[in-house]
């Protein structure tokens, strides 16, 4: 996609604000719509975009490929360890109340914002290893032939 | 003129046939939801009956864009978030991606072949109708999702959790477990896909290329 122009000055300029609004939508996720998984799959979309208008290699660059299959278990492994610190500290699996016993209100807060966040990691690196995985594969065609 | 007459008729005939589902909304929202129906049926044909498959992929983003603004008017941002996301954006990626890799136009085939596949899915759909006809009605209040467990979330999550977004407490605190689950799900997807499409042996593949 060499050739166009205004599609790669656009998305240089769109590509940051995406990854803004995924940001809000993962840690606004209290107050309004949207949370981890909406947040993942639009921080994954950015990176999407940034590939397919700027080439794969370009994309590799940012995020390399290694990044993303670790953040895939990364996810899943905070959610994990907030369960698993909650019945270390004498309270139920999952039960953030855990996070600050005096005032379990606000465990709550940290526990849903942490969960999330590992919610959103998976996501977007489960996301963007599929991308990557789809696209790397050799192919045939040229731009001219669609 | 002719678009008005016919918005005009299917209102009134749904009207007439008290299907409440567009009563209790301003007009404008029934009409921009029959709209939105319409247009969606429009590009599923479209999806079937264009036989170049790039045409295809881009009518299914266009079918899952217009679901997008109807959950939009359906007040359910959060599910518009992923479907314009995921339904409109990656999987069209990850379908010109397939198409890049096998062929750009639908193999031609005769009429009688397609015949079966029809009748299928034509009394799938009919059943689907016969289906929904005994849920319960449009934002009725005594709907089971309004009226059993829900009710009691609504009611603690203020004191209990604390946030206002209920849909947040719900899957992340109380019910938790279930979205571990779910996390553990898409982990799993995830590492099964890249197994399958060698997401893992990149780099000898690009050595094969250098050579070739």
């Amino acid at each position: 996609m060499n050739q166009h122009l205004v599609l790669r000055v656009i998305t240089k300029l769109m590509v940051g604000f995406i990854i803004l609004f995924a940001l809000y939508v993962q840690f606004h996720g209290d107050y309004s719509p949207g949370g981890g998984f909406q947040a993942g799959v639009i921080f994954a979309a950015a990176f999407i975009l940034y590939g397919l208008v700027l080439g794969l290699e370009n994309v590799k660059a940012v995020l390399p490929p290694w990044v993303t299959h670790k953040m895939m278990a990364l996810g899943v492994l905070i959610y994990t360890l907030v369960g698993i610190y909650s019945f270390f500290v004498g309270f139920n699996f999952l039960d953030y109340g855990a996070l600050t016993p005096s005032h379990p209100e606000h465990g709550q807060h940290y526990g849903i914002l942490l969960v999330e966040l590992g919610v959103g990691i998976t996501v977007a690196g489960v996301v963007i290893s599929i991308y990557y995985a789809f696209v790397s594969r050799s192919s045939t065609s040229e731009d001219e032939e669609w | 003129m002719l678009w008005r007459v016919l918005l005009f008729w299917i209102d009134q005939s749904l009207r007439t046939r008290e299907i409440k589902f567009l009563d209790g909304r301003k007009k404008i929202d029934s009409v921009i939801i029959l709209t939105l129906f319409i247009m969606l049926v429009i590009s599923a044909i479209g999806v079937v009956w264009v036989k170049h498959l790039f045409a295809a992929a881009m009518f299914s983003g266009i079918f899952s864009f217009l679901s997008a603004l109807l959950f939009v008017m359906l007040d359910a941002v959060d599910v518009a978030f992923t479907e314009a996301a995921v339904g409109a954006g990656v999987s069209t990626v990850l379908v010109l991606g397939t198409i890049v890799l096998t062929k750009r136009r639908e193999q031609e085939r005769k009429v009688k072949e397609n015949l079966r596949p029809l009748i299928l899915v034509i009394l799938t759909g009919m059943i689907l109708i016969y289906g929904s006809l005994d849920m319960p009605e449009f934002g009725s209040s005594n709907a089971p999702a309004q009226s059993h467990v829900g009710l009691t979330y609504l009611e603690s999550t203020p004191e209990q959790i604390g946030i206002p977004n209920v849909v947040t407490a719900v899957l992340a605190s109380y019910r938790g477990f279930d979205t571990l689950g779910e996390t553990a799900v898409v982990f799993t997807a995830g590492v099964g896909v890249l197994v399958l499409l060698g997401g893992f042996v990149r780099n000898r593949r690009r050595k094969d290329q250098g050579e070739s």
